[in-house]
């Protein structure tokens, strides 16, 4: 996983209110066996229309915001489906920190496995933001280090993030590795749940 | 001190260890299919790592099987992707030594219809699975959510997860329902009250008379749609009627065992003094039959109802999203939503394709006809399901009417298969998500009951099933 420190970077507005998975990533593109490649389905019935024309409404579609590397949205981003292709498509389109009032669960803590950064402001803060984003002509700067987001003109709105995993966003931690430090602690677990449920051993 | 909750004891009985303020809870059941798994056997392969205990991992192909010539295999899957998918699930279960029942095998069908049906689901139990309606197995009093493929990796690797401890909430839902109201229509009661957000960083627990009168089918109907509302995981304390549902299935402990697990399980019960970070109560009394309008699980409304005006939503963004769903779904505010003609119906999924959501809808079409122009079909949640319903005439009674008899899987709950909703067409679906184009891109989906979706097929348009109860 790759270090997230600091990013400054075009914002882009989607001002809409539980965005879920289904409309991240369509499950037409979760049929791959990859995890690259993701970046033509991301939004894709809102970036084409029927016929699979790009549709020039959708922001992420304006020339304005191409590059753009932080979206701004509405509240319960992210709600729906499991799937870890929404983080991979977002990620693999160049987006690299999603910022919102809310995220839906599952999809937060799947941000983090990929180091993208799910940045919870307040809904004042978050409409400035989007306000100042408009055009597209501006830098979005998010310093992890010191939890701030510094709007276009200067405003800095401080965010919260687990200690734990802003220490592993910092470093591009891979989790497994961590976890097997404590291989000792899970082999002992399972010596005691075998005498105690025996019933789950051999199924 | 205060006493625990169920969620509570669960929770400590996992814990491996904590490292910085993050819990490692040991799984005991991890449940894959072929559509979130690719990738994390992809990384372990890449790291060199093992499958840490292949005997507590099962596998299934659910969300891309066709829903038709199963017993041909994979190789009759006509999509080149979705069979690669299939194909690399049964050479990695293969490399791995995980059990895996493959397409055409009768024990096969959607992951959290097949679990319970196992016996492998029991109380007390952590489960994960790589999709997020692994709240259904909360159930039987099991700790069960969704998580995403490199957490599918990471408990492969190592048979835990790092997890930060969530919140309690406890439903209560009291009392005794009106004729026609069930599982489905508590659950969307719940998500209309909370609003889909409402349980996010919470652990739910349902408890009152209401929910102890369900059977385990309705427990799991209730905590599949938890995460609808954005809470991971429900759960229903068990008692007899889990017990009564586990007891002789092909994992079930045996003999002595049985006596000994009866007695562990029995420990798994919120305690008289624990408190909860949020409660509700909800009267079943005052539960209609409930539909959805828009694209959103919350957008529920009674079947008496009509369709909101997006003025009455508090906020700009609410607003917003309102306007839109209602021009996505072809509706006006104002309108009877019994007015909305269906072009599809459609029974299954993992909230209700078991044998009683079966038994529920052919009741209603038993004797009576689909209507002119609907296409209407049926989709048992698994193999043996299938078989039960055959051995009840369940089939012939649905076929009588005019629904499809289908094979089992996920289908057109998510469209990933050929069961797709073309661009406009309306849907009176039992699934669990109207989002757009869930069903097919530009698909209009309802959500409601299972007798309520066969009381839609038969009208020709969404219906009040109190209008079809003998
Ligand atoms: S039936 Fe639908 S919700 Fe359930 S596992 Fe399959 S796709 Fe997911």
């Amino acid at each position: 996983m790759e270090a997230f420190t600091r990013l400054d970077a075009k914002a882009a507005p989607l001002p809409l209110a539980n965005i879920d998975t289904d409309q991240i990533i369509p499950k037409q593109f979760l049929k791959t066996v990859e995890r690259k490649g993701l970046a033509k389905g991301l939004f894709y019935e809102y970036r084409t229309d029927e016929q699979g024309r790009e549709n020039p409404d959708f922001v992420l579609n304006q020339p304005a915001y191409k590059g753009a590397g932080v979206l701004i949205t509405g509240d319960n981003f992210g709600c729906g489906s499991s799937r870890e292709h929404a983080p991979w498509a977002l990620m693999d389109f160049g987006i690299k920190a999603v910022i919102s009032t809310s995220f839906a669960d599952i999809f937060y803590n799947n941000c983090f496995q990929n180091g993208l950064l799910p940045v919870v402001l307040k809904a004042e803060e978050v409409q400035q933001l989007m306000d100042e984003a408009r055009g597209g002509n501006h830098v979005t700067s998010i310093d992890l280090e010191a939890q701030t987001v510094t709007s276009p003109s200067g405003a800095v709105f401080r965010f919260e993030i687990d200690p734990n995993r802003k220490a592993k966003m910092l470093r591009g931690l891979d989790a497994i590795g961590e976890t097997l430090q404590a291989a000792p602690s899970i082999d002992l677990y399972e010596q005691k749940r075998a005498l105690a449920q025996p019933w789950l051993e051999g199924a | 001190m205060a006493g625990k909750t169920l969620y509570d004891k669960i929770w400590d009985a996992h814990v491996v260890d904590t490292q910085d303020g993050e819990s490692i809870l040991y799984i005991d059941l991890h449940l894959i299919h072929e559509v979130t798994t690719p990738q994390a056997f992809a990384g372990l392969r890449a790291n060199r790592r093992g499958v840490r205990r292949p005997d507590r991992t099962l596998a299934v192909a659910d969300h891309n099987v066709p829903t038709e010539g199963q017993a041909l295999g994979v190789d009759a899957v006509a999509d080149e992707e979705a069979r690669l998918q299939l194909q690399t699930l049964g050479k990695n279960v293969a490399e791995y030594g995980i059990e895996y029942f493959p397409m055409g095998d009768i024990r096969n069908g959607i992951v959290h219809v097949v679990g319970p049906e196992q016996g492998r689901t029991q109380p007390g139990m952590t489960i994960v699975c790589g999709d997020s309606h692994t709240s259904t197995h909360g159930a039987f009093g099991a700790l069960a959510h969704g998580i995403g493929t490199s957490e599918v990796e990471h408990v492969l690797a190592t048979q835990t997860l790092r997890q930060k401890k969530a919140k309690n909430f406890r439903v209560r839902i009291e009392g005794e329902p009106a004729p026609g109201v069930g599982a489905k229509d508590y659950a969307l009661a719940v998500i209309g009250e909370i609003g889909t957000a409402g349980g996010t960083g919470y652990v739910i627990e349902y408890a009152g008379s209401a929910v102890r009168a369900l059977s385990m089918e309705g427990r799991m109907t209730l905590c599949n749609l938890t995460i609808e509302g954005g809470a991971r995981a429900g759960l229903v304390a068990p008692d007899e009627t889990t017990f009564e549902y586990i007891k002789g299935r092909p994992a079930a402990p045996k003999g002595g065992a049985w006596e000994m697990a009866l007695s562990y399980w029995k420990t798994f019960f919120t305690d008289e003094d624990a408190v909860f970070d949020r409660e509700i109560v909800l009267d079943a009394a005052t539960i209609a039959p409930s539909v959805t309008w828009g694209t959103s699980p919350e957008d529920v409304i009674p079947i008496t109802g009509v369709v909101p005006s997006p003025d009455s939503f508090d906020t700009p963004d609410k607003r917003a999203s309102a306007a839109r769903a209602l021009e996505y779904m072809g509706l006006t505010a104002g309108q009877k939503i019994t007015d909305a003609k269906v072009d599809v119906v459609f029974i299954g999924s993992c909230t209700n394709s078991r044998i009683e959501d079966l038994r529920a809808a052919a009741a209603i079409a038993e004797g009576r006809r689909v209507a002119e122009g609907v296409r209407a079909m049926v989709v048992p949640g698994s193999g043996l399901v299938a078989a039960q319903a055959e051995e009840e005439g369940l089939d012939e009674v649905f076929k009588a009417a005019g629904f499809e008899w289908r094979e089992p899987g996920c289908s057109m709950c998510l469209g990933m298969n050929p069961d797709k909703l073309t661009p406009g067409q309306r849907s009176a679906s039992t699934s669990n998500r109207n989002f757009e184009g869930r069903q097919g891109r530009g698909g209009r989906t309802h959500l409601m009951s299972p007798a309520m979706a066969a009381a839609a097929a038969i009208a020709g348009h969404i219906a009040d099933v109190r209008d079809f109860l003998k």
